[in-house]
């Protein structure tokens, strides 16, 4: 029997802190956040992963599966604090494709 | 495409500067009309300087106010004073006889109820009933649930879940509003219809909630409130030299 694919989907997010953050803070407050709203069967079947992060601007880049899309996005809007400073993540795109999303959120 | 709405900022408006924030940031996130929390006793003057706010960043203002009578006699006295000065009137119920009158009364746009007293959350079968014939919207405020942690949360989680079911089965329109005090509070409208899947809202019907259901209310309101407008269908389209 062939398994099928999962599809990915990739996220560009916005933080918006005034303090700095890099990415372990980044990724450790989406992470908090996947656990806290859908436990640890839910995180699992997210495939949460980094894959860009500008410490200047405060843009990332994640991806997950598709089928775990719309609970990564509950997740991270849920994310009122980084580090215990105010913060907020914004998603400012999503597509199926990293090639894609930079030419959306570019535009 | 979708015109998102948000009928629901409590923005400080002795603060304009904070007011400018907020209404920018929801410019930002997508949203083209929002409604701002204002007092009973709000100046045209106030209203003015929130409306060239608005204008600044391309959005339009809708004028709204938030009533939380103790008894049915107070809200329908409130009804009376205040409705035809305001584009959108939400009542808090607070008591089961508040919560009846509110769901039956034309006049009332949105049945909202507390985030954390969940003991006052009166919204049943019996209440989507008169709400579906008077046309009244269920309101949910997002802000609750980005600031309440654990139990209180997923209780109120569980609440919001068997009360979107009424408000189906009954076809009462639900209303999604950020409820934020700060720019902090406000997310993007497919960032709330993502949220809205911890109580079983489906996708369509949160993003309906989001635009179509709140700017209709908008809509009829403006219509009603407009000068020539006598009754449904009928509209005064001139007049006569000293008449």
């Amino acid at each position: 029997m062939v398994s099928k694919r999962v599809r990915k989907r990739y996220l560009a997010l916005k933080v918006v802190s005034e303090q700095f953050v890099n990415e372990r803070d980044v990724m450790d407050s989406v992470w908090n956040a996947v656990l806290k709203l859908f436990g640890e069967y839910g995180a699992s079947q997210a495939n949460l992963r980094l894959m860009e992060y500008d410490r200047q601007m405060k843009f990332a880049v994640v991806r997950c599966f598709h089928t775990a899309l719309e609970r990564v996005r509950a997740s991270i809007a849920s994310i009122t604090e980084i580090g215990g400073k105010p913060a907020v993540i914004y998603v400012l795109g999503v597509s199926g494709t990293l090639r894609a999303l930079r030419k959306k959120v570019l535009t | 495409m979708r015109k998102f709405v948000d009928l629901h900022l409590r923005a400080p408006i002795k603060d304009l500067y904070k007011v400018e924030r907020m209404v920018r940031k929801s410019s930002e996130l997508g949203y083209r009309l929002v409604g701002i929390l204002l007092p009973l006793n709000a100046s045209r003057d106030q209203i003015s300087q929130l409306q060239h706010i608005c204008n600044d960043t391309k959005i339009d203002l809708v004028t709204r106010v938030d009533f939380s009578p103790k008894t049915p006699r107070e809200l329908l006295n409130d009804l009376r004073r205040f409705r035809r000065k305001f584009e959108v009137i939400s009542v808090t119920c607070t008591s089961k006889g508040v919560a009846r009158q509110a769901a039956k009364d034309r006049r009332v746009d949105l049945l909202h109820f507390p985030a954390t007293d969940l003991r006052k959350r009166f919204f049943d079968d019996a209440e989507a009933e008169l709400a579906s014939k008077a046309l009244s919207s269920l309101e949910i405020e997002m802000a609750p649930l980005l600031l309440l942690t654990g139990f209180s949360r997923f209780r109120l989680l569980s609440r919001l879940r068997r009360e979107v079911a009424i408000a189906e089965r009954f076809k009462v329109p639900v209303t999604l509003s950020s409820g934020a005090t700060n720019e902090y509070l406000i997310r993007g409208p497919h960032d709330y219809a993502a949220l809205t899947t911890l109580f079983d809202m489906s996708m369509p019907s949160a993003l309906r909630a989001l635009s179509e259901n709140p700017a209709a209310l908008v809509e009829r309101n403006r219509v009603k409130l407009s000068p020539g407008y006598v009754a449904p269908g009928i509209r005064v389209v001139g007049r006569k030299n000293g008449v």
